[in-house]
């Protein structure tokens, strides 16, 4: 992979950690996991999300047709921009700057924070108002500005809002990021300003809206994300259902975007192509119902922010850059990623400890902390299933990202405790050697055995045969094993091996010998075997398939260098929204 | 036809009936069938759990055994070992170029029990009976990474009297992913509970799969809570009371169609693939 980006001085890597991300709840994985288990609303609001998500989001893709044409443009569209981000950041700058915005570059997120509280002491704001942003809630914004006496902070997303009410809870979930209260615990909060109505959500959420609207009014500031900043225009495009972003943006005079600096688009035909593919992965519909390009406002406008400040964060970014972990820097957002995890469905926001969890956040967080300490067991909370990897609209491999992380902290830095290690190690052996696996083989049934107990316990604790059927020969299981293999029995039983005499080689063996033997020998077998074949009416011309990732992935040759951005590149469905054979695809003028 | 059998460690260690029922099917259609003793195991245990150094030797080892009998195809019983093999040309070290050479030889030729049944043998009615209601579970490896969804419909479908229902949440892991069932038991339990109850929930008595570790994972599940199941590879299913004049074989033309077909019917239920 390139390093040219890592010339640049703007994110030169000083060597120094750069990053720092917000940890919070038990810094213990297991105790989590444990506590989030209790909550069965958040458990059952979870999967709901997840099954009703999977039907809105796959209709809304299945309607653009082509879905992955649309996916290998997503993602070369953002390769492009990940690769050539210095020149992109520094054109966008130059953009804002023409338009009289102020561009900061921050490379922490201390960095990021003073200049923004002391923007707000400069500017003398007592009234912010802030729609939903993943990158404010990364860098502690929100603790840092109510720290300055005589501010007060509103969120104005609705889920936002509700959080703000109850202490500043974090999300647990990037796009809907108060799935884990219930209408009764929203009833409460709201009581805490004023409500008096019922647990009905459309009563609370007209209340909530009375509320923001005169929050919105006497706004003095506004710091909102951003969704994509358009480099060759110099704006900021920022979706959202609830209007919230455009009244924060409309009306105080001034705003102040937060972006994570790989949040670039080269134009507004690529941000007119990702909003379309970020929107319908996020919720599942065609466009939020606000979708908006903000600069500073124009005289001959109306409304917008007479004073405009884009602060661009790296906060750890950079190391990402120029390493097999780059990919993780196309990223939108959207969020799929959480919607398709069967961890993240189980354990929930909460239990990743980072405000970004599910396969995002695994392979993220420890990369903007630049170390493990906190995050050292996400990469483990992870079946390889996947699905994230299926469903990412930008074609990250998330999964293969998560395995990079293990390979990093079990052979490059020595992560694993010395017990794990040792049974690592062992297995690597005994799986690389046929010797010591045949001897496994030989010895595992009796082994095994000792210990394996026959018939499961009924409701009265008397052991009954075994209620799953074939799971092994004999009726007898293992109940306890030990070190990490110990894992498997807490849940399930473990199917006894079979005896050596009863093994699948032993009996492979002994059927060539008599199958041999009744034809004369192998080649006559071979010869009734070709019999068969030939009745076969496929005979010679047996088909061939393979749908692998593997084999695609060995079609392109192992390159690395995406494919320029051009005209053949663009999707058939896409037809009907780009001009077809201007040629002109991504060049700038 | 000569076809080297792919075992993986867990037929050998855990389910020879899978493997016998396999060799039995494949046998039954004209397969000369091979089985090097010197391979173990595809390299997932310890490479999917972060220890790549020590996969290396793993890796190397299973290449040369599944490579030392000069065949036409290998065939596994597992969608996700299958898968992995596949994979390997990728895993190996930069410099291990002959050996990234042969892995690569070796994916060409390597597939899923199913798979080579259906789309290389082109059987469409293996002449099995089985007189019961099933349900199958689709594997995560198989079905996104070695990208083969249809084959194992397709043939449960021409199996005279088995009734196949619909599993709810089909595309959710079972809970299983090698190492992190027993690293992440806590977490592992919820899924693999959620997977019982959705077989449950289908009135189901025998749970079908093309992957032995799912298997393994959701039996165990099952025998743990004293819940009724039987559990059973599609090898297994294929090799039940076959009779052989309900054989029945289709060319490519006739494959695309069905294919075809059985696509549009899954892509309207779930994600498209790709």
């Amino acid at each position: 992979m390139s390093n040219t980006q890592m010339d640049d001085t703007l994110f030169k890597r000083t060597g120094k950690k750069t990053g720092t991300m917000l940890q919070y709840g038990d810094p213990d994985f297991v105790k989590r996991v444990e506590i989030n288990e209790k909550d069965k609303f958040a458990h059952k609001a979870i999967s709901n999300a997840q099954d009703a998500q999977w039907v809105k989001r796959e209709t809304a893709r299945a309607e653009l047709g082509n879905w992955e044409g649309w996916r290998d443009l997503g993602e070369q569209i953002r390769q492009q921009c990940v690769r050539y981000l210095p020149d992109y950041l520094e054109e966008f700058s130059d953009n804002v700057e023409k338009r009289g915005g102020h561009v900061f570059f921050a490379q922490t997120d201390v960095e990021a924070r003073d200049f923004i509280t002391d923007l707000v002491k400069k500017k003398q704001a007592h009234k912010i108002v802030k729609p939903k942003s993943m990158v404010t809630s990364e860098i502690g914004l929100d603790k840092a500005l109510l720290k300055i006496p005589d501010v007060k902070v509103t969120e104005t997303d609705l889920a936002e809002f509700i959080l703000e009410l109850d202490h500043w809870d974090e999300p647990s979930h990037l796009v809907f990021p108060a799935l884990h209260k219930n209408r009764d615990e929203v009833q409460k909060l709201f009581q805490k300003i004023g409500y008096t109505g019922d647990n009905d959500p459309q009563h609370e959420a007209r209340f909530s809206r009375k509320v923001l609207r005169e929050r919105f009014l006497e706004a003095d500031m506004s710091i909102t994300g951003c969704n994509f900043a358009v480099a060759d225009q110099g704006m900021v495009n920022i979706v959202t259902n609830e209007g919230n972003a455009d009244l924060s943006m409309s009306i105080a005079p001034t705003q102040v975007v937060v972006m994570g600096m790989e949040r670039i688009v080269p134009t507004l035909r690529e941000a007119e192509t990702m909003d379309n593919m970020l929107v319908r992965s996020a919720v599942g519909s065609k466009l939020t119902s606000y979708c908006s390009f903000v600069s500073p406002k124009l005289p001959d406008e109306a409304d917008g922010p007479e004073d405009f400040y884009v602060v661009i964060v790296d906060n750890g970014r950079s190391n990402a850059l120029g390493t097999e972990f780059e990919p993780i820097l196309q990223c939108i957002r959207c969020a799929s990623c959480l919607n398709v995890c069967p961890i993240y469905r189980n354990i929930g926001g909460k239990g990743y400890g980072s405000i970004y969890p599910g396969p995002i956040g695994v392979v993220l967080s420890p990369l903007l902390q630049g170390d493990y300490d906190e995050f050292h067991d996400l990469p483990y909370a992870c079946s390889l299933c996947s699905a994230c990897t299926a469903t990412c609209p930008v074609k990250i491999p998330l999964h293969e990202l998560i395995l990079k992380h293990r390979e990093v902290e079990m052979n490059d830095k020595h992560m694993g405790d010395l017990i794990a290690d040792t049974v690592m190690k062992v297995v690597g052996m005994g799986t690389g050697h046929s010797s010591l696996f045949r001897t496994a083989l030989t010895f595992d049934h009796v082994a095994m055995n000792t210990i394996a107990k026959k018939g499961v316990k009924d409701s009265s604790g008397k052991r009954v045969p075994d209620t799953a059927k074939n799971l092994d020969e004999n009726g007898k299981h293992e109940e306890w094993m030990p070190f990490v293999f110990g894992g498997w029995t807490k849940v399930r039983d473990l199917p006894e091996p079979p005896a050596h005499s009863k093994n699948f080689r032993t009996w492979f063996n002994d059927r060539k010998t008599k199958q041999y033997k009744a034809a004369g020998n192998d080649v006559e077998f071979n010869k009734e075997q070709a019999k068969i074949l030939a009745q076969n009416p496929n005979t010679p011309d047996f088909g061939s398939y393979d749908n692998s990732v593997s084999a695609r992935k060995a079609a392109k040759n192992g390159t690395t260098e995406p494919a320029p951005l051009s005209d053949a590149t663009v999707p058939v469905a896409l037809g009907s929204i780009e001009e077809a054979g201007t040629g002109n695809y991504g060049k700038k003028d | 036809m000569k076809v080297v059998i792919f075992s993986t460690c867990l037929v050998d260690l855990i389910f020879p009936n899978v493997g016998k029922a396999m060799v039995e099917v494949l046998e039954r259609f004209g397969c000369e069938t091979y089985m090097p003793m010197q391979q173990i195991c595809c390299g997932q245990i310890t490479f999917n759990s972060g220890y790549v150094k020590e996969s290396k030797k793993v890796m190397h080892n299973e290449i040369d055994a599944l490579m030392s009998v000069d065949a036409d195809y290998i065939v596994g019983p597992a969608g996700s070992c299958v898968n992995m093999l596949k994979e390997l040309q990728f895993h190996l070290p930069k410099g291990d170029d002959a050996y990234k050479a042969k892995a690569h030889e070796m994916a060409n030729k390597t597939y899923e029990f199913s798979q080579f049944l259906y789309r290389v043998l082109g059987v469409l009615d293996a002449g099995a009976e089985l007189d019961a209601v099933a349900t199958y579970h689709r594997s995560c490896h198989m079905t996104r990474l070695l990208g083969e969804r249809e084959s194992p419909y397709i043939l449960m479908d021409h199996v005279k009297d088995l009734k196949v229902q619909e599993l709810p949440h089909i595309e959710n892991c079972c809970g299983f992913g090698g190492m992190f069932s027993m690293k992440m038991p806590e977490v592992s339990r919820e899924m693999v509970n959620e997977k019982v109850a959705d077989v449950e929930s289908t009135g189901a008595q025998i749970l079908i799969s093309c992957d032995p570790g799912c298997l393994m994972n959701i039996g165990g599940r099952f025998n743990r809570l004293g819940k009724k199941i039987t559990i059973m590879h599609l090898a297994e299913v294929l090799n039940s009371n076959v009779d052989m004049s309900r054989v029945k074989y289709v060319d490519a033309a006739q494959r695309k169609a069905i294919d075809q077909q059985t696509l549009q019917h899954s892509n309207a239920h779930e994600e498209a693939l790709v």
